[in-house]
C-alpha cells in the first residue's frame, strides 16, 4: 500500500491529539505528500485566512515511498498557507525526519489552532504528546536540538525545529531538521512559530511495510538506482560538486542573477563554485568541502558537508562554528553570493551555517539583502537605518552582520525579516523587489533562460525553480534540448514540467532524481508499492489536477492574472553581457499561450471543462 | 572461498540503504531500527561509518551462550543465532566486545549479522562500495595496492 493510513490531528488550542484514518478516496486522486496534503488543506481552511492566525493549518506530510528503499525516498513536505506570499505553500525537505515519521506509523500530522504556550510535539510510534517548550523557546535550532537530545536521552530521535528568527516573526523562516536540512521556502517556519510550536521530535521503530508487491518493488527500485548511478549528473556531477556543479555553467550562459538582478554574470562565480569548495586553502591546509552526504535512502548524495577556515574573521573565538556542518548548495551560494556581489567563500559558508542554525531561507535572505544594498545605493536606506552598517554590494561584512541580526530578529535584521517585497515597499521602491507573488527568485535569470520566466510568473508558490525546472531542458538538454533564448514551445514545456514535478513531490522521492529519471522510472516504483491503478497516464493527470487545485486555492485567496508577472527589470532591462545580451524576458509572448494549453480563461481561471476533466 | 564484509567508512555517505536492505531481508520491512548493520554519523567531523559483526574466529557471543543457540555456519563462517533455541537471556549482548549482537524485544530473541547465508543484502544495496563482500584473507588487498602504487609513484 505504501501508506500507513494514519493521520495525526493535533489541536494545539485544546491540547488534544487524535488519530484518524487517511482519506483513501483522496489518496487515490492525490497519492501523498504535496498533492494529498494540499487537498486536505484546501478542504479544511478558508483561502482568505490570515496565514499567521490560528485558523491557518500546518501539515507535515510524507509520501507513499517515504521510508522505503526507493532511492531518495526520505522526503517530507510542510503544507500551509504561506505568510510571505499569501499563496499555498508547500516546502519539501530531506534528511531523516520524513522516514522517521513514517517509521513511527504516520502518513501525516495536521496541526491546527494555536497553543496557549510554547510546546513541542513528541512522537514515539503510537504515542504522541505536546510537551513544554519553555526550555528551548528563545534558543537556536542547533541549541534546541542539543537540549532535546539530552532531555530525551535518545541519540536516535529526529528533530525538526524553528529558530529565533521564526519566533521573532521573520516572514521567511524555515523548518530545519537534522541540523541542516530544511523545508526552506515561503515561511513555513513562521507559521509553525505562530502556533507556538518550537519543534517536532520523532522516534519511529515500527518499520515501513505494506508494499503491495515487494518483489516487483525491489526490481523497480534496483532498476531506478542503476539509472541514477549510470547518469553523468546524478552519478558523478552531483556527488562530487553537489548542486554547486551549476555555478560556473549558469554563469557562462549568462543566467546568473547578480547584484539584485541588475546583471546576469558574476565576476566572482568561480570563487564560490563547487570546484572552489574542493580547493585546499592556503591558510589552514584544508578544503572547504569535507565530504558529500546523503539524505535518507539517497544513492545520489549531493549534500555538502563543509568546514569554515578557523582563521576566518567570521568565526574567530566562535567554536560552535568550527565543526563540519551543512555547506553551500547552489541556491544559497548564488543568493548569498552573486546577488549581493560577495565572493568570499568562507563568509558565505558562515552565513549558510547561520541560516541552518536559526532557520532562514537563504534565497529570500540573500535577495532581500541585495534589495537593501540597492536601496542603500539610492540613499533611501542610510546608516541611520542600519545601525551604522555600510550596505555596499560586495561587502561580506554587511552580509554576515545582517544575517546575524536577522537570525535574532534584532535591529535592521527586523526589516530584512520582512522579505524584499515588504522591505522595498517600506522604503518606497517596490519595483526593486525581485520577486513574484512575494517570493524571491532563485538562481536562474529568466532573461537568459526564457522558459523560466514563465515558470516563475505562474508558479503557485511564487518565484520558484522547484515548481517547473525548465532549466533541465533549456540548459542541460534533459529530456530534450530546447533553446533557452526563444519563447516558442515554452508554454507546453512549462506545463509539462509543472505537472510532472507535482507528481514527484507527491511520492516521497526527491525532485533531483529527475536529472536522470523520467516518470517512466518512477511509475513502476509507485505501481508496485501502492494499491490502485497508478499508470503513467493517471499520474500525469494527477499532476495536472494538483496544479489546478493549487491555482484555484490561490485564485480564491485573491490572486489574479495580474499577479502572473515578473518585476519590470526582467521584462524591460535587457541583459548587458553573455549569450542573452540585448534580451529581456518575453513573458507576454508565452503567458496567453500558457493559459490556453492549461485550459484556463484569459484571466487565468481554470475553465469549467478543465475542472470537470480533472474532477475539481 | 570464505568471504567477509569489508567496510570502508571513507566511501560511506550515510544514506542507510544498507540498514533498509538488512531489515527488509530479515524482517520484510524497511526498518533501520531493526537493522543488524548500523551507520554512524560523526557529525562535527563530517564522517560516516558503517559497522556490524566481524564474525570473530573465537566468537565471544557463541562461547557465552548458555543454551548453544549461536552456531557457526560452516559454509559462510557466519555465527548465526538459532531463534528456536535462543531464550533471550542477552548474555551474548554483554559478551560481545563490539556491541554487534542486540536484543529484539518484538521477538524476544537476539539478532546479529548472519551474512544473509552468503549473499549479504547490505553489500548489494550499498551505492558507493563502502560495503563489499570479499575474500576473507584479502580484505587488505585494496589498501596494499594503493600503498604499493604510491611507493612506485605509478599511475593506476
Amino acid at each position: 500500500m505504501g501508506w500507513t493510513r494514519n493521520v495525526m490531528r493535533v489541536n494545539l488550542t485544546a491540547g488534544t491529539i487524535k488519530r484518524e484514518p487517511l482519506n483513501m478516496d483522496w489518496a487515490s486522486q492525490y497519492l501523498g505528500q504535496r498533492g494529498l496534503a494540499s487537498k486536505y488543506l484546501v478542504e479544511e481552511i478558508d483561502p482568505k485566512v490570515d496565514p499567521l492566525s490560528p485558523e491557518n493549518k500546518l501539515i507535515f506530510t510524507t509520501g507513499p515511498l517515504t521510508g522505503t528503499m526507493a532511492s531518495t525516498g526520505g522526503r517530507y513536505s510542510v503544507v500551509t498557507k504561506g505568510p510571505l506570499t499569501g499563496a499555498i505553500a508547500c516546502s519539501n525537505s530531506g534528511g531523516f525526519m520524513g522516514a522517521e515519521l513514517k517509521n513511527a506509523g504516520w502518513d501525516m500530522i495536521i496541526c491546527e489552532g494555536k497553543s496557549p504556550k510554547p510546546v513541542y510535539l513528541y512522537v514515539e510510534n503510537d504515542h504522541a504528546e505536546l510537551m513544554d517548550a519553555s526550555g528551548i523557546w528563545g534558543k537556536s535550532i542547533w541549541d534546541a536540538d542539543h537540549i532535546l537530545h539530552a532531555r530525551h536521552q535518545d541519540p536516535l530521535i529526529r528533530i525538526a525545529a524553528v529558530g529565533r528568527a521564526a519566533e521573532q516573526g521573520c516572514l521567511f523562516s524555515a523548518i530545519v531538521n537534522d541540523l541542516h536540512r530544511a523545508a526552506g521556502r515561503s515561511g513555513v517556519g513562521t507559521v509553525m512559530a505562530s502556533k507556538n510550536v518550537k519543534a517536532l521530535v520523532v522516534r519511529g521503530t515500527k518499520g515501513v511495510g505494506n508494499i503491495k508487491d515487494p518483489k516487483a518493488f525491489m526490481q523497480a527500485v534496483n532498476a531506478g538506482k542503476k539509472v541514477l548511478a549510470d547518469n553523468a549528473v546524478t552519478g558523478q556531477g552531483l556527488p562530487k560538486y553537489g548542486t554547486q556543479v551549476l555555478m560556473n555553467v549558469i554563469n557562462e550562459i549568462g543566467a546568473m542573477p547578480t547584484r539584485n538582478m541588475r546583471e546576469v554574470q558574476f565576476e566572482g562565480a568561480s570563487k564560490i563554485s563547487g570546484e572552489a569548495m574542493h580547493e585546499v586553502r592556503a591558510s589552514d591546509g584544508r578544503a572547504n568541502l569535507v565530504t558529500n552526504a546523503a539524505c535518507f535512502g539517497c544513492t545520489i548524495a549531493c549534500g555538502r558537508i563543509s568546514v569554515i577556515d578557523k582563521n576566518h574573521y567570521t568565526i574567530v573565538n566562535k567554536p560552535q562554528y568550527w565543526g563540519a556542518s551543512g555547506g553551500l548548495e547552489y541556491e544559497a551560494a548564488w543568493a548569498l553570493g552573486s546577488d549581493t556581489g560577495v565572493s568570499d567563500l568562507e563568509a558565505l559558508t558562515y552565513a549558510n551555517f547561520l541560516c541552518n542554525e536559526d532557520g532562514l531561507d537563504p534565497i529570500t535572505l540573500g535577495s532581500t539583502i541585495a534589495a537593501a544594498m540597492e536601496l542603500y545605493e539610492t540613499g533611501l536606506i542610510t546608516r541611520e537605518h542600519t545601525g551604522g552598517l555600510e550596505l555596499k554590494f560586495g561587502s561580506a561584512e554587511a552580509l554576515t552582520k545582517l544575517t546575524e541580526l536577522t537570525c535574532r530578529g534584532e535591529g535592521f535584521g527586523r526589516d530584512i525579516g520582512l522579505g524584499s517585497k515588504r522591505l522595498c515597499e517600506k522604503y518606497g521602491r517596490p519595483e526593486l523587489s525581485m520577486s513574484v507573488k512575494g517570493l524571491e527568485f532563485p538562481a536562474y535569470d529568466p532573461r537568459g533562460i526564457q522558459g523560466m520566466g514563465l515558470a516563475y510568473a505562474t508558479s503557485n508558490r511564487g518565484a520558484c525553480h522547484l515548481r517547473g525546472y525548465t532549466v533541465a531542458s533549456e540548459v542541460l538538454g534533459i529530456p530534450v534540448k530546447t533553446d533557452p533564448l526563444v519563447t516558442d514551445g515554452k508554454a507546453e514545456l512549462v506545463k509539462a514540467f509543472q505537472d510532472a514535478t507535482s507528481v514527484v513531490d507527491s511520492t516521497g522521492l526527491c525532485v533531483f532524481t529527475t536529472f536522470a529519471w523520467t516518470l517512466n522510472d518512477i511509475q513502476p516504483q509507485i505501481a508496485a508499492a501502492c494499491e490502485g491503478d497508478w499508470s503513467l497516464e493517471k499520474l500525469l493527470e494527477m499532476g495536472e489536477r494538483i496544479w489546478n487545485m493549487e491555482r484555484m486555492f490561490n485564485n480564491a485567496a485573491g490572486f489574479t492574472a495580474k499577479d502572473d508577472t515578473l518585476p519590470g527589470r526582467l521584462l524591460s532591462e535587457a541583459a548587458q553581457t553573455g549569450p542573452a545580451k540585448g534580451k529581456a524576458n518575453d513573458l507576454h509572448k508565452m503567458l496567453p499561450e500558457y493559459y490556453r494549453v492549461r485550459g484556463w480563461t484569459p484571466e487565468g481561471e481554470p475553465l469549467q471543462a478543465t475542472r470537470t476533466r480533472l474532477g475539481l | 572461498m570464505l568471504r567477509a564484509l569489508k567496510l570502508e567508512p571513507e566511501r560511506c555517505t550515510g544514506c542507510l540503504q544498507c540498514e533498509m536492505a538488512c531489515s527488509f531481508e530479515n524482517e520484510q520491512l524497511f526498518n533501520p531500527s531493526k537493522s543488524r548493520i548500523k551507520v554512524f554519523n560523526f557529525h562535527d567531523d563530517g564522517r560516516f561509518a558503517p559497522y556490524t559483526c566481524t564474525q570473530c574466529a573465537e566468537a565471544w557471543c557463541l562461547h557465552s551462550c548458555p543454551v548453544e543457540a549461536i552456531v557457526i555456519n560452516a559454509r559462510t563462517g557466519a555465527k548465526e543465532v538459532l531463534e528456536d533455541i535462543c531464550v533471550g537471556c542477552k548474555v551474548c549482548t554483554i559478551a560481545c566486545p563490539f556491541g554487534t549482537v542486540n536484543y529484539n524485544h518484538d521477538t524476544g530473541k537476539v539478532q546479529k549479522c548472519d551474512l544473509c547465508g552468503g549473499q549479504p543484502a547490505c553489500a548489494e544495496a550499498c551505492p558507493t562500495g563502502a560495503i563489499t563482500y570479499v575474500d576473507i584473507d584479502q580484505t587488505g588487498l585494496d589498501r596494499m595496492r594503493a600503498h604499493a602504487q604510491r611507493s612506485l609513484g605509478a599511475s593506476a
